[in-house]
C-alpha cells in the first residue's frame, strides 16, 4: 500500500506538516491493555459507587425496570453502527423506527408532530423557548420555579445572548403547584413563552388548561415539560400546550450518571417549520412503495447555516430507539398498568411520611426530613431522597423522594421509620 | 462486475401500529406489594387520561421480529466499509458496550452522594486528563452532549472571556468550507457570521485574514484538517494574526482522528476546541446519536468552563459548583457519561502508541484511495490529504451524472455512499473517508466499485442515474416528502 502511495514509510505521509506543529514525542498515555483488563478496570470503578443500594432518588432521573428486549434490539449492529439516515434506500430500518417514535410521542402527548429527538430534556427547554420567540416575534420567557432547577440553569445559559430575558414565577407554598396569581402578575404582552412542568419538580400534577388560558390570553405560547415520561401513561395529555418538551429517560434509558438520555419536542401543526432537529416523513419510492426519509431539512444547519432553527446535528437516535422498543413492549395496556403501580407505590410511601405539599402527586413527593437522616439510611444500604436546600433554600428541611415499580415495600417501611 | 454483494430475501414488515391487535401484550409486571390507589382520587378526576389511542399492542415475539426485520433494512459498519466523509465511521469495539453496562456505572444516579460516585468521577477525571494530553490543551469539560453542543459551549467561553476584557465583539469568521453547525452555533451565541473564502489551495487565506480581522472579530472557527482533509499549513500564522488583534482561535475537532499522536492543537495556537467522541474515539453512531462533545481549552478560558467542575478534595473527587465566572450549565448533570465510558475504554485499549497507529492507518487508507481513484475522478484541490479525500463530479457531470447518482449506484455495489455534495466549495463533491478500520481487501473492493461506476458513466449513464436497483426500497421521492409532510402514522 505504501508503494501505491509513493511513500517509503508511513511517516512520509505526514512529511507535508510543518515541522513546528508536529508532536516530537510519544503521547504520555500508557500502552494499550487487554479486554479482560478493561473489564476489570471498570468493574473496580463500579465497586466505588453505590452498587447494590436501594435508591429513593428521582428528580429527573428514575429507576425503572429495563425489559430485556430493549438491549437485544439496540445491540444489533444495524442500529448500533449506522449513522444519520441520509441515504434513505439503505436506512429504512432507522427511518421507520424514527417515524414510529414520532407517532408514539404524538399519541402520548396529544400533539400533532414530534421530532426525532433532542439531546435531553434540559436542552429541549431552550430549544422550545427559541421556537416560541421565532413564532411570536416576542422575546420574554416566563418559567415556573417548579421546573427542574438544572433545566432552568440551562435555559439561563442559552438565553443570555439570544435577547431572550427569562423571569421566574413561583409555586404555591401550600399545594406545591403553580402560583397562578404570580403568573398573572408577571405575564405581559411581550411574553413569548410560559414554561411549566408536570408533574413538576416536586412531583405535583399541574393544571395545564389553566396555565394555557392565562398564557394565550396575553398572546404567549405555553410550553409544557415532563421529566417522568411514565406519568403520561395515566395523566391527561397536555394537549392545551403549544409545545411539549420532555425527557424520555424513564423509558428504558439507564440512569448512567446523567446521560446519555433523549429529549423530545412535540408541537401543533402550525409550528412545524419552527421545530429544531431531524424529522422523518413518509413518501414513496420510484416503484410506488411506501418509504421514509429525512425531511423539511431546510430548517436545519447543514442547509440554512446561520439561519437554521437550531445548531443540532447528531442527536440521540439509539436512545430514542430504546424508548420506542420500551413503548412497544409495554404498549397501551402496560404503560397504564405501570403508571398505576408507580402511583400506588409512591402513595404508600407518601402516606407514611410528613408531606410538605398538599397537591396531587404521581410518583415523587416532598417530605419534611432533614438531610442528616440520610446517613442512617446509607448504613442500611439505602440512598434516601434528594435534599432540596441546594436548589430551594426555603425547603432546606425537605427532601424529594421517588418510588417506582422497582421500589420494595420493605425499603419504604425502613425509609418511613428513619425519616418520620 | 458487482462482487461484494448478492441480493437475498428481505422480510416485509408493517408499521407497529398496523401490526397491533387489542389485548396483546409483551410485558410482565410483578404483583403489586402495596394497596392499589384510585387514580381519579389521587390525581383528580380531570387529570386521568383515557386509553392512549393507537398505541402498540403486540406480543413479545411480534415485537422482536418487528425490530429485527426493520434492522436488516439498514446498512451498517458491521456489514462493511462506510466511507461517509467527515463522519469517521470506524469499527465500534463491543467491549465498550459491555463496560458501559457495568451495573454500578449504568445504574449510577447523578444525584447519589459523591462519596458513592467516586468510580464515575474517576472515569471522568481520567478521560479529561487523557483528552488534555491528546489535544495539548490545559483543561477539558465533558458536559456537552455532541459536537454542535461543544461548539456552542466553546463560543460561549470565548464570549465570556472577551466580555471580561471589556468587549464581547460582534462577529465570528467562518471559512466557506466549514460544517453547517459552525455558523448555526455562532448565531445562537449571538454573533454575526462572516464567511471567508478559501484560498486556491483550499485553506485559510492568510493575507485575506489579515485584512478581515479587526476589533469586531471575536474568533475564527476553523476545522483542521479542513473538510477537504487538508492540514492548514499556515495554522500558526493564523493563530498569531488572531491573537495579535485580540481574537481567539476555535478549532472544530471533527477531524481530530487525523492528528491524534501526530500533532496537538494546543501546540499550534488553538485556544478552544471540541472533540466528537463518536468520531475520533469510536463510540457508536447509533443511527444518529448519542454522541459526546467535550471541549478542551487553554488556561485563559478555564475559569469560564461550565459548572460543575471536577476537583480533587483530599483523597476524594468532588464537584465544584462555586465558579462565579462560569458560563453556567449547558446541560443537566455532567455529560453523556455512558458515552464517556466507551471513549475511555477505547483509549485504554489502544494506549498512546495504538492511538497514533490508528491515525497513521487512517491517513494511509485515504491516500491509497486517492492515488487509485485520481485517474477516474477530478481532484479539485491537489494539496496532500490526510484522513479523507474529496473529489468532484465534474468529469461525470458532462454525461449528466452527478455525485448523488454515483452515490446511489455505489449502494448496488455493496457500500454505503461517501458524503455527497459537501464541502460546498467543491462542485459536486464526493467526500471519502475510509478510517483506519478498513484493510486492503475492502479498500480494493471499494476502489474497483468506483472505477467500475466511472466506466458505467461513460457507457451507460442512465444505468447510474436510476440506481439503486438491488435495494428493497428504490430511489426515494424526497421532494414530495417535504412538500406534503406526513410526519406520523394515522389510522386509515
Amino acid at each position: 500500500m505504501l508503494d501505491a502511495c509513493g511513500a517509503a514509510n508511513a511517516e512520509e505521509l505526514f512529511a507535508h506538516l510543518p515541522e513546528d506543529v508536529r508532536l516530537d514525542r510519544p503521547l504520555n498515555l500508557a500502552p494499550g491493555i487487554s479486554e479482560y483488563e478493561i473489564v476489570r478496570y471498570f468493574r473496580d470503578r463500579a465497586d466505588e459507587c453505590a452498587n447494590g443500594y436501594a435508591s429513593f432518588l428521582g428528580a429527573g432521573v428514575y429507576n425503572h425496570f429495563r425489559p430485556v428486549l430493549v438491549d437485544t434490539v439496540v445491540s444489533r449492529g444495524e442500529f448500533l453502527t449506522s449513522y444519520t439516515p441520509y441515504q434513505a434506500e439503505i436506512s429504512q430500518g432507522t427511518l421507520t423506527t424514527i417515524f414510529e417514535f414520532q407517532t408514539m410521542i404524538c399519541q402520548l402527548t396529544g400533539m400533532d408532530v414530534a421530532n426525532a429527538s433532542m439531546y435531553d430534556g434540559s436542552t429541549a427547554v431552550p430549544e422550545a423557548a427559541m421556537m416560541t420567540v421565532r413564532a411570536t416575534g416576542k422575546g420574554r420567557v416566563l418559567v415556573a420555579r417548579s421546573v427542574h432547577p438544572e433545566y432552568r440553569q440551562v435555559l439561563a445559559t442559552y438565553s443570555k445572548y439570544q435577547g431572550m430575558p427569562v423571569a421566574e414565577f413561583g409555586y404555591n407554598a401550600e399545594s406545591g403547584a403553580l402560583d397562578l396569581e404570580d403568573l398573572e402578575r408577571q405575564i405581559d404582552d411581550l411574553t413569548a413563552a410560559v414554561i411549566i412542568q408536570t408533574p413538576n419538580f416536586f412531583g405535583i400534577v399541574e393544571s395545564v388548561k389553566t396555565a394555557a388560558e392565562i398564557a394565550h390570553r396575553k398572546g404567549a405560547l405555553l410550553v409544557v415539560l415532563f421529566t417522568e415520561a411514565v406519568s403520561l401513561g395515566i395523566l391527561e395529555p397536555p394537549a392545551d400546550a403549544d409545545i411539549v418538551a420532555g425527557e424520555l429517560q424513564s423509558f428504558a434509558i439507564p440512569p448512567s450518571y446523567g446521560g446519555p438520555y433523549a429529549g423530545i419536542i412535540a408541537t401543533k401543526e402550525k409550528l412545524i417549520r419552527q421545530v429544531p432537529g431531524r424529522l422523518v416523513g413518509q413518501t414513496t419510492d420510484s416503484r410506488g412503495n411506501r418509504a421514509f426519509c429525512l425531511t423539511l431539512a431546510t430548517r436545519e444547519q447543514h442547509i440554512r447555516r446561520e439561519k437554521a432553527t437550531s445548531n443540532i446535528c447528531t442527536n440521540q437516535a439509539l436512545i430514542a430507539l430504546m424508548a420506542t422498543v420500551y413503548m412497544t413492549v409495554y404498549g397501551k395496556q402496560g404503560l397504564r398498568e405501570l403508571a398505576e403501580q408507580n402511583l400506588a407505590k409512591a402513595h404508600y410511601l407518601g402516606s407514611k411520611l410528613n408531606r410538605r405539599f398538599t397537591g396531587n402527586y404521581f410518583n415523587e413527593l416532598v417530605a419534611r426530613a432533614p438531610e442528616e437522616k440520610n446517613k442512617t439510611l446509607l448504613k442500611k444500604k439505602i440512598v434516601g431522597g434528594l435534599p432540596l436546600g441546594r436548589f430551594y433554600p426555603e425547603l432546606a428541611d425537605c427532601q424529594l423522594l421517588c418510588a417506582t415499580e422497582m421500589t420494595r415495600r420493605a425499603d419504604m417501611d425502613t425509609v418511613a421509620e428513619v425519616l418520620a | 462486475m458487482i462482487k461484494k454483494v448478492t441480493p437475498h430475501l428481505s422480510q416485509n414488515e408493517a408499521l407497529i401500529f398496523e401490526r397491533s391487535s387489542p389485548g396483546k401484550k409483551a410485558y410482565q409486571l410483578p404483583e403489586l406489594d402495596v394497596p392499589p390507589v384510585d387514580a381519579a382520587e389521587a390525581l383528580g378526576a380531570g387529570n386521568v387520561r383515557r386509553e392512549i389511542e393507537g398505541f402498540p399492542e403486540v406480543s413479545e415475539v411480534e415485537a422482536i421480529r418487528h425490530f429485527t426485520r426493520l434492522s436488516t433494512w439498514n446498512y451498517a459498519i458491521d456489514y462493511g466499509m462506510y466511507p461517509l466523509g467527515s463522519c469517521t465511521m470506524k469499527y465500534n469495539p463491543r467491549i465498550n458496550e459491555l463496560v458501559a453496562r457495568t451495573e454500578g456505572l449504568a445504574w449510577a444516579h447523578p444525584y447519589q452522594p459523591e462519596a458513592l460516585a467516586q468510580g464515575c468521577m474517576e472515569v471522568m477525571a481520567r478521560l479529561e486528563a487523557a483528552l488534555a494530553e491528546i489535544t495539548g490543551m490545559d483543561a477539558v469539560t465533558l458536559q456537552p452532549a455532541a459536537g454542535a453542543h461543544g461548539e456552542l459551549t466553546g463560543i460561549l467561553l470565548i464570549r465570556a472571556l472577551l466580555e471580561k476584557r471589556g468587549n464581547a465583539r460582534k462577529k465570528i469568521l467562518i471559512p466557506d468550507s466549514a460544517h453547517g453547525t459552525n455558523p448555526a452555533t455562532a448565531a445562537i451565541a449571538g454573533y454575526a457570521v462572516e464567511n471567508i473564502k478559501s484560498s486556491e489551495t483550499g485553506g485559510v487565506d492568510v493575507c485575506a485574514l489579515e485584512q478581515l480581522v479587526d476589533k469586531d472579530v471575536a474568533a475564527l472557527m476553523v476545522t483542521n484538517p479542513n473538510t477537504l482533509g487538508v492540514f492548514e499549513n499556515n495554522i500558526v500564522a493564523v493563530s498569531e494574526i488572531l491573537h495579535r488583534k485580540g481574537a481567539l482561535l476555535y478549532m472544530d475537532g471533527a477531524n481530530m482522528n487525523a492528528l491524534v499522536g501526530i500533532a496537538r492543537p494546543g501546540d499550534f495556537g488553538v485556544d478552544v476546541m471540541h472533540l466528537n467522541l463518536h468520531k475520533t474515539f469510536s463510540t457508536p453512531h447509533g443511527g444518529g446519536g448519542p454522541g459526546a462533545g467535550p471541549v478542551a481549552v487553554k488556561k485563559i478560558l478555564e475559569p469560564f468552563l461550565p459548572t460543575p467542575r471536577l476537583k480533587r478534595s483530599g483523597k476524594k473527587w468532588a464537584f465544584d459548583y462555586k465558579r462565579p465566572r462560569s458560563i453556567g450549565r449547558v446541560k443537566a448533570f455532567y455529560g453523556n457519561f455512558g458515552v464517556l465510558v466507551r471513549a475511555l475504554a477505547y483509549i485504554l485499549a489502544h494506549g498512546g502508541p495504538g492511538l497514533r497507529n490508528a491515525t497513521v492507518d487512517a491517513v494511509l487508507n485515504a491516500v491509497y484511495i486517492r492515488k487509485a481513484l485520481e485517474p477516474y475522478f477530478d481532484l479539485p484541490y491537489s494539496s496532500p490529504n490526510m484522513h479523507e479525500v474529496v473529489f468532484s463530479d465534474d468529469r461525470q457531470a458532462k454525461a449528466g451524472v452527478r455525485t448523488g447518482d454515483i452515490a446511489k449506484r455505489l449502494i448496488d455495489y455493496g457500500f454505503h455512499p461517501y458524503t455527497v455534495s459537501f464541502p460546498l466549495i467543491v462542485h459536486g463533491a464526493l467526500m471519502i473517508e475510509p478510517t483506519e478500520t478498513e484493510g486492503k481487501l475492502e479498500l480494493d473492493q471499494f476502489i474497483d466499485a468506483m472505477m467500475s461506476i466511472a466506466k458505467e458513466v461513460e457507457t451507460d449513464p442512465q444505468l447510474v442515474k436510476n440506481a439503486p436497483y438491488s435495494t428493497r426500497t428504490s430511489r426515494v421521492d424526497e421532494t414530495t416528502a417535504a412538500r406534503k409532510p406526513v410526519l406520523r402514522w394515522k389510522p386509515a
